[in-house]
């Protein structure tokens, strides 16, 4: 299968206060065509420079060395037509002053060609596709008379209005509380399959990353520690720093930490 | 970067910290450079100027030396203008952030008075004020405040009603921190950066209309203000119209140079936290 | 059984935002034994933050009561209230936020000592210096700006903060949601040792059910304003009782473990 995005040796340097910061280091990876790759880091890991820099969104000052590359494009990707990027907190990255149907039509307009009726039953359509409980009357609503939840329905909506190929999903639900993360994360693999997108989750939370993806690449201090399918990388991790992420997850099935403390006070 | 640096990178900056550093020179040298009482006689009247290179700029009505008059002239007017804004600065910001930090009636009393200032023209309250007291130096300091001080009541409010909602004010009073301490030592210093980007503005309005008050006659009598000697020109505006220009172009020049300066000052601290 | 160490009964809070109103806390009654770790868990929307707000007095509850070590703390205002507050100490989410952006790591806990008046002028370093160290920190992060340090230091200095007046209870609003995992890890297990040093009471605020399950011993599930089940924390999370526990068990993220 050919990928459909592809790096190779990435590195992106940004200048500060005079001293020039190495934010990702030598960073080759693929992205297939319909997988869901996820990007696992802790603070500092480059994961949301790595999507910035595949989404072009770098500012100018940024120093990129190495290359992205669209093989099956052929031409400079765009963002919003070929690129879907969903950030993680709606309410900044939509616009407080445009109703929901000026924001999603005028994307289907720029990229699809679309005039403004068409690009408003587009709009519609893609509201419907999210599920958003009445898609009609939402074209008219403000941001801010939507939940965290439904904000963040209307960004995906956005985001895969021009049908891209690859749709960059940075940190999109740590804002959101487990229950409409849940229910984020089936909407983004529901469409995922719908239009035959790629997928770049981007998260923090290895276990969440193991529920979405099909690969798992793990980022630290900006370098690539190990990329492998998720479940060789949950079940057989080759690097040290990757146990460390499963052994630090607390999930259901763990040994609480207030029993080993009670456990360690009797013995 | 050092602010300095960037400042100087800034054109504007540059010339309108040159210009206010030629006042603040003109200001602390003239006893030394003229120790006479600008007020008094030098030469004959009505000289024009670069006749006589004792008296280069001329003298006036009365005789009395024009340079002589800019160099003391311009210590009234830096002095007047920083003094009457540091005061409306320092009342405005009390009174925004008590008014915005405790809510309420005390902010509705507080934030009405402020509208009562507020309606009354900034001049016409500095004129009656100085009309019923009588001018003096710290009259008219107090008089320019007097109008001025609303505008950064009015923005340390609205900076305060944002900041008061903020975790660290929470966690201030969690640690049972008395209200007044919150106020002045958690929240004020944090709503001081608008305020203070509002200074350029203020001291030029201030050094305006000290010259206003002094052309109508209302400046301190014993002092040397240019508002003063545009006012004393005036009667020979015909036949010796220097005596009211060469104030004149001192003032246009000191409120260019304030503002500039205030502006390239603004500006480099914006690009700085802009970067951060 | 000792009396418990905080009884709310019947907190009732509306707030009305353009027009609307939007009840935060209906009807909600919960105790805290000494050396407890009660959890609130629920959705965001689900009026947990509200509840930690009331507990503080940062908000003011339209009825019900609040009695700590036996008295009303309702009832108490001004100088009473804020020599009060030493017993009753809080950990915000976001660190950075919860500091002065001027403040500076040994101003932060010179404050509560001050305030309090625990110690004269010349014998707080020796105890900033302490407390710094029995949350793992070296002394020579004092001088520090927090903007400087990193974000687990920031909530270990925010901890010590509230440390300093020697609290018998402590709110932890989703005090390690912000943290990286690994990170996360070492603060719970230093908020453990404290627990078990100094018996202080934990209000544990998390939208997620594995960190709760983790350390918290009683767990009570908010939904809109409402608590809706309470019980032991092992036994809520393996058997959820309501709908929304059930929701909350079924959304928290299991790691794959096909073999």
């Amino acid at each position: 299968m050919t990928p459909r995005v592809f790096l190779q040796e990435l590195g992106v340097s940004y200048r500060s206060n005079g001293t020039e910061v190495e934010a990702l280091r030598d960073i080759s990876l693929e992205i297939r065509t319909g997988e869901r790759l996820a990007i696992i880091g802790e603070s500092g890991s480059g994961k949301s420079t790595l999507a910035l820099a595949i989404a072009g969104l770098l500012p100018a000052s940024t120093r990129i060395e190495g290359r992205i590359d669209w093989p099956e494009l052929g031409r400079v990707p765009q963002n919003g037509r070929d690129i879907g990027f969903v950030f993680q907190d709606p309410a900044s990255s939509l616009n407080p002053v445009l109703t929901i149907g000026e924001q999603i039509a005028e994307v289907a307009r720029t990229h699809l060609g679309l005039n403004w009726r068409q690009s408003y039953k587009r709009a519609e359509e893609l509201l419907h596709r999210v599920h958003l409980p009445d898609p009609a009357s939402a074209l008219s609503a403000f941001p801010h008379q939507l939940s965290g939840g439904q904000r963040q329905r209307v960004a995906i909506a956005e985001a895969i209005a021009a049908r891209p190929a690859l749709l960059i999903a940075d940190e999109a639900t740590s804002a959101l509380d487990t229950i409409v993360q849940a229910e984020i994360v089936t909407l983004i693999q529901e469409l995922i399959v719908q239009d035959g997108m790629s997928l770049l989750f981007i998260s923090h939370d290895i276990a969440l990353a193991s529920e979405i993806a099909d690969r798992i690449a793990v980022f630290r201090y900006g370098r690539l520690v190990e990329i492998a399918d998720t479940n060789r990388i949950v079940t057989a991790p080759t690097e040290a720093y990757t146990r460390q992420l499963l052994d630090a997850h607390m999930g259901l099935d763990v040994e609480p930490l207030l029993r080993k403390a009670e456990a360690g006070k009797l013995s | 970067m050092s602010f300095f640096r960037r400042f100087s990178r800034s054109p504007e900056a540059v010339i309108g910290a040159s210009i206010l550093g030629v006042l603040v020179v003109m200001a602390l040298f003239a006893p030394l450079l003229f120790p006479r009482d600008p007020l008094s006689i030098a030469g004959p009247a009505l000289l024009r100027p670069f006749q006589d290179w004792s008296l280069p700029l001329g003298t006036d009505r009365l005789g009395r030396d024009v340079l002589a008059g800019l160099f003391h002239g311009a210590r009234t007017s830096l002095a007047v203008g920083l003094a009457s804004a540091a005061t409306a600065i320092i009342i405005g910001t009390i009174v925004g952030t008590l008014a915005g930090f405790a809510g309420g009636l005390t902010d509705e009393a507080l934030m009405r008075i402020t509208d009562a200032f507020q309606t009354v023209p900034g001049f016409l309250l500095a004129l009656a004020f100085v009309s019923v007291i009588g001018p003096s130096l710290f009259v008219v300091v107090l008089a320019i405040a007097l109008g001025t001080w609303t505008g950064p009541a009015r923005i340390a409010r609205a900076e305060v009603l944002s900041i008061r909602e903020r975790d660290y004010v929470a966690s201030a009073r969690v640690i049972g921190m008395h209200p007044l301490e919150i106020a002045f030592r958690e929240v004020l210093p944090n709503a001081l950066p608008p305020v203070l980007a509002l200074s350029s503005v203020i001291v030029a309005a201030a050094i305006l209309t000290e010259a206003a008050l002094s052309f109508l006659g209302l400046g301190d009598p014993n002092r040397v203000t240019w508002g003063g000697m545009i006012a004393e020109g005036r009667t020979v505006l015909r036949s010796a119209p220097f005596l009211s220009i060469i104030p004149g172009i001192a003032l246009v020049l000191t409120v260019l140079g304030v503002y500039l300066a205030g502006e390239g000052a603004v500006e480099t601290t914006a690009v700085r936290r802009g970067r951060s | 059984m000792t009396a418990p160490l905080l009884v709310a009964s019947g907190l009732h809070k509306r707030f009305s935002r353009g027009g609307k109103t939007v009840v935060a806390l209906d009807n909600v009654s919960f105790e805290i034994g000494q050396g407890e770790t009660l959890a609130l868990v629920g959705p965001s929307g689900s009026g947990k933050s509200t509840v930690a707000r009331t507990i503080l007095r940062l908000i003011e509850p339209d009825a019900g009561n609040i009695h700590f070590e036996g008295e009303d703390f309702l009832a108490q205002h001004g100088a009473r209230l804020r020599a009060g507050r030493a017993k009753l100490q809080m950990v915000f989410q976001d660190p950075l936020a919860a500091f002065n952006p001027r403040a500076t790591v040994a101003r932060v806990l010179d404050d509560p000592l001050r305030i309090h008046d625990l110690a004269d002028r010349a014998h707080r370093p020796k105890i900033i210096a302490s407390l710094l160290d029995r949350v793992g920190l070296s002394p020579n992060l004092r001088d520090r700006a927090i903007h400087e340090i990193s974000g687990g230091q920031r909530q270990r200095v925010a901890i010590a903060r509230a440390l300093a007046t020697k609290p018998a209870l402590m709110v932890l609003d989703e005090a390690v949601s912000a943290l990286d995992v690994s990170v996360r890890g070492q603060i719970l297990e230093l908020l453990l040792d404290l627990q078990e040093a100094e018996n202080i009471a934990y209000l544990f605020i998390s939208h997620d059910l594995g960190v709760v399950r983790s350390i918290a011993h009683r767990v009570a599930i908010m939904d809109a304003g409402r608590i809706v089940e309470t019980g032991p924390a092992a036994e809520v999370v393996a058997n959820p009782k309501s709908a929304i526990g059930k929701a909350l068990v079924a959304a928290t993220p299991k790691l794959l473990r096909k073999a």
